[in-house]
């Protein structure tokens, strides 16, 4: 893979191992039912932490409070130690970057115009210099698009730069919302099931993707429900359940935790959605494969082969529409 | 929320269309020799009978008596009638006219030979129907009904690029609850089968040619599109004008059947600056291609019309706002321009700005009318834009209306107006008076269609660069999903604003020339909707039938739905019908518009495997407050 060179000098700012992003005591209720109940989470520069739980454990949701889309009921958000406005665009300004699990791309533009709108952000040409269009917009604009190439050729879609992004098919649409994510240069990626519905090759691929971008000094925070991507990729997990946050550790002590499996194998918790259908447990096998960490995996299987099977289904029709 | 996709019943009938299994099958079974036969024969009588009588009095018009010479509504039968048989040599492989055929496709020979059936079965019945009766018809009314005829016969039993055959076991549930009905399904299916189908058979790269041919059929395609325009501006009656539209949309239809239109789109794309180069000289040539003030004065209103459109395209095309007042800022700039153009009936009636601060004014006006209605509500998602922006249209002109010393200060006259406003003077060039140019007089409205035309492609020029820039990017995104928009970085309600502004002002622009081209302004055109143009009902329109996001769409659209009523007479009452009818009509079969956005470009890269319409997990009606759940 080609290295992209950083044009702000972001991972020198926060020396390796400073907390990058802090959030304490975040809460967010819809009316009253509470998604996110009092979750402190910390994420240090050139770290990739993980975050996991059931189904409608409120991760998303945590995701929305920390990128302004929600405003948290409670609780703040700061990055490199200054408080986050709970407006997305100034999130985005600040250096917090995000993908989301239903994939949001911008259909009807190409797969370079997406990644362009990711560089909105750092570029200032407004309507008049559009109009204008002197030297110095041309240099701008030669300027974004060059870098835009590069995240394509780093993401690997460099060749489909001219296509419709709704043609995608839909592991590369994954894929292009990280490089539009890219293009905005956080310091700090926010991945929302960034494998949901991909196959083993694919998943394993994405799994080499957030290396490659952890080692251009972006921190990365993932919700993930295979087990063995996080495992594999996290320096640090934190479970969440019910909105709660019930461990945070290496994946070891994760793995190991009482309540975590319980949690996983669907113990009655109120209101816990565990039946989302069973018929999906053997696509979603295919995705563990046989040398995942047997508790982990035993007790994960439900619930993540409710959501990786049918998203996997999904990705079957669409590569026979493609042939 | 939705973790669940929803696109199952979507992936169904994408499945269908396979571009791979072509069909090829003719409608009315004859051997091919046969059938190629038949078509010319039909061709030859269609021609012959053009240069015949086909009824004997003169009441109708177009003087359609005179044998040796067709005339009126003959000559469309004629053209239509030559461009079948061309088409059909081509498509069945003579040398030299192959090249009206680049996809092999004999679709574009029934295409036109429908057109000139229909046209010719139209003037017929007509004839028939106005003067009372068959026995009006010559013999050559009766042979050109039966050479269309067989012409028409003769196409359907040529092999036709066919919809591939539905899947027995397809569903459709678009047919609601017919769909559990069979014989509605055998109907549907039947008619879906019927369909030709001809947009991804490959044709040649034109861009092969040697530049100067390429240069050279752009030329000659915009010499020809301005006289067909010119033609069709110019018709004198109803009749005429509706044969003309007849043969023109299936010409064009048929243009796009045989791949021409695929191929020419080509080369605009390789020669952008030049096609506009020669579109605009054709634009600016239509005043000395025609001496007629009157049809130089539907120009003018084409171009304003266009021009507001295009503006509004920026909001409602670029944007995805919905603004459904938007003609009030063409009356806010036509109003502006009007108290400072030195009329007597202006209360400033002693000011009298020169047209480019005059032309300032009114852009400024609208821009503050703009900025003063969208600040409150761009903040806002959802509808009520669409209900303020109605609002402000209709207190627009209710306001204009009591502003008459009676109800209210004397601003505006009230229901009067503002009249008697003197003609535009531009560097001592006076537009009001007549001016020749070498043997060509240029009249008033021929000197306004000019001083349009400027504006329109400073418009043009506009919305181009706007559109294909860092803020006209963000614009799309926003219309395509705001809440992703605002994620990477927009602020949605800043970008929204620009481009309302923007939208506004440009409309005020325009109707600083509508001011003075129409002596007056008075409020009741400035409505959301009526019988003619503009109001804002026509302008949506115009912008949805054209194109969404396109430069030509909207100005086509405008030109459309200003010389339909214009031409039609006989709608007058049913216009608003009609209108609505075709809306519809467009929505469910075209939705993309006339000229569609992007797609047209991107055909020569996409490759064959490409999906339309396929979104694995759609979610964009979403409500606002579960962003990205
Ligand atoms: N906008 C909203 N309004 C009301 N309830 C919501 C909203 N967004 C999320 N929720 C609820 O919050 C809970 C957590 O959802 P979510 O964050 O999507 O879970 P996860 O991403 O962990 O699967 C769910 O019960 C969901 O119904
Ligand atoms: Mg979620």
């Amino acid at each position: 893979m080609t290295t992209i060179t950083k044009e702000q000098p972001t991972p020198a700012q926060a020396p390796d191992g400073g907390p990058l992003l802090q959030a304490s005591g975040v809460i967010m209720r819809f009316g009253g039912l509470t998604a996110v109940r009092d979750v402190d989470l910390t994420v240090n520069s050139g770290e990739i932490v993980g975050l996991i739980g059931p189904n409608g454990a409120g991760k998303t949701t945590f995701f929305n409070c920390l990128t302004g889309l929600y405003v948290p009921t409670e609780g703040t958000v700061s990055y490199r130690g200054e408080i986050l406005p709970p407006k997305p665009h100034l999130v985005t300004q600040a250096g917090v970057a995000r993908t989301f699990q239903n994939i949001r791309l911008f259909s009807n533009m190409t797969v370079l115009e997406n990644v362009l709108v990711g560089r909105h952000t750092r570029t200032r040409e407004g309507l008049l210099s559009a109009l204008i269009r002197g030297p110095r917009y041309h240099k701008a604009e030669a300027r974004s698009r060059e870098r835009a190439m590069e995240i394509l050729e780093f993401i690997g879609l460099a060749d489909k730069a001219d296509h419709l992004s709704r043609n995608l098919p839909y592991g590369e649409q994954r894929k292009l919302e990280i490089a539009r994510a890219l293009a905005s240069e956080p310091g700090l990626l926010l991945l929302d099931e960034p494998t949901a519905g991909m196959n083993p090759q694919e998943t394993r691929a994405t799994e080499e993707l957030v290396f490659a971008i952890r080692d251009q000094g972006i921190a990365v925070l993932v919700i993930e429900h295979d087990m063995r991507f996080i495992f594999n990729l996290c320096d640090r997990v934190a479970v969440l359940v019910q909105g709660e946050k019930l461990v945070e550790g290496t994946s070891d002590i994760v793995q190991q935790d009482e309540r975590v499996i319980a949690a996983y194998l669907g113990e009655p918790f109120e209101g816990a959605p565990a039946d989302e259908g069973d018929a999906a447990v053997e696509q979603a096998e295919a995705g563990f494969g046989a040398e995942a960490e047997a508790e982990a995996g035993a007790g994960t299987r439900a619930e993540a082969g409710a959501d990786a099977g049918i998203a996997a289904d999904d990705a079957g029709e669409e590569q026979e529409n493609d042939r | 929320m939705t973790d669940i996709p929803v696109a199952a019943a979507e992936t169904a009938a994408v499945t269908t269309a396979k571009p791979s299994a072509r069909r090829i099958a003719p409608f009315v079974p004859l051997p091919l020799t046969a059938a190629r036969a038949v078509t010319l024969i039909g061709v030859v009588a269609t021609i012959a009978a053009t240069f015949m009588s086909w009824t004997y009095t003169t009441d109708f018009p177009g003087d359609l008596t005179v044998t040796g010479y067709p005339g009126g509504l003959q000559v469309l039968t004629l053209v239509s009638g030559i461009l079948t048989g061309l088409f059909a040599l081509g498509a069945f492989g003579l040398k030299g006219l192959r090249w009206l055929a680049p996809n092999h496709s004999h679709n574009a020979v029934l295409l036109l030979a429908l057109g000139t059936f229909a046209t010719t079965w139209y003037t017929v019945i007509a004839i028939a129907q106005e003067l009372g009766g068959l026995a009006n018809l010559d013999p050559g009314g009766f042979v050109a009904a039966v050479g269309t005829l067989v012409l028409l016969i003769g196409a359907l039993a040529l092999p036709i690029h066919r919809h591939p055959q539905e899947d027995p076991n397809a569903e459709y549930f678009e047919l609601g609850r017919l769909s559990t009905v069979p014989v509605a399904v055998a109907g549907y299916k039947w008619l879906r089968e019927l369909r030709p189908h001809h947009t991804d058979l490959p044709v040649p790269d034109p861009t092969r040619l040697p530049g100067w041919v390429q240069r050279l059929i752009i030329t000659l395609a915009a010499a020809v599109g301005l006289e067909v325009l010119t033609y069709g501006l110019a018709t004198g009656y109803t009749e005429i004008f509706l044969g003309f539209l007849i043969v023109v949309v299936f010409a064009i239809w048929a243009l796009s059947a045989s791949g021409l239109l695929r191929q020419f789109s080509g080369l605009t794309a390789a020669h952008r600056s030049f096609a506009n180069t020669m579109g605009f000289l054709a634009a600016l040539a239509y005043p000395f291609a025609q001496n007629d003030e009157h049809y130089a004065n539907l120009g003018v209103n084409i171009l304003i019309f266009g021009t507001v459109a295009l503006g509004l395209n920026i909001v409602v095309g670029l944007t995805g706002l919905l603004d459904l007042g938007y003609v009030a800022f063409l009356g806010v700039g036509a109003y502006a321009a009007a108290l400072v153009s030195g009329s007597p009936f202006s209360i400033w009636s002693g000011v009298q700005f020169p047209f480019w601060a005059a032309a300032l004014t009114g852009m400024a006006a609208s821009l503050v009318f703009g900025v003063l209605i969208g600040a409150p509500t761009l903040r806002l998602r959802g509808d009520y834009l669409a209900i303020v922006t109605l609002g402000f249209g209709e207190i627009f002109r209710i306001v204009v209306n009591s502003l008459d010393g009676v109800s209210g200060p004397k601003v505006t006259n009230g229901p009067n107006g503002i009249s008697q406003i003197p003609d535009l003077s531009i560097f001592g060039y006076n537009l009001g008076d007549s001016h020749d140019v070498g043997s060509v007089t240029l009249g008033r409205f021929a000197n306004y269609y000019l001083l349009m035309l400027l504006i329109t492609v400073i418009v043009v020029l506009i919305f181009t660069r706007a559109a294909d820039s860092r803020i006209g990017r963000s614009w799309v995104a926003i219309r395509e999903d705001e809440t992703a928009a605002t994620a990477m970085g927009i602020n949605g309600f800043r970008v929204k604003l620009i481009a309302f502004a923007l939208g506004a002002s440009l409309a005020g622009l325009a109707g600083t020339v509508s001011a003075h081209v129409t002596y007056n302004v008075v409020p009741s055109p400035y409505q959301f909707a009526g019988a003619a143009p503009p109001n804002s009902a026509f302008l949506l329109a115009a912008v949805v039938l054209g194109g969404m996001g396109t430069v030509s769409g909207p100005i086509l659209g405008a030109a459309l739905l200003y010389l339909i009523p214009e031409k039609l007479g006989f709608l007058q009452r049913y216009e608003l019908f009609a209108f609505g009818l075709a809306l519809v009509l467009i929505m469910r079969f075209r939705p993309e518009g006339i000229i569609p956005n992007r797609r047209r470009q991107l055909e020569f890269h996409e490759d064959e495997t490409l999906v339309p319409g396929k979104r694995p997990l759609g979610d964009d009606t979403v409500p606002v407050s579960s962003a990205g759940a």
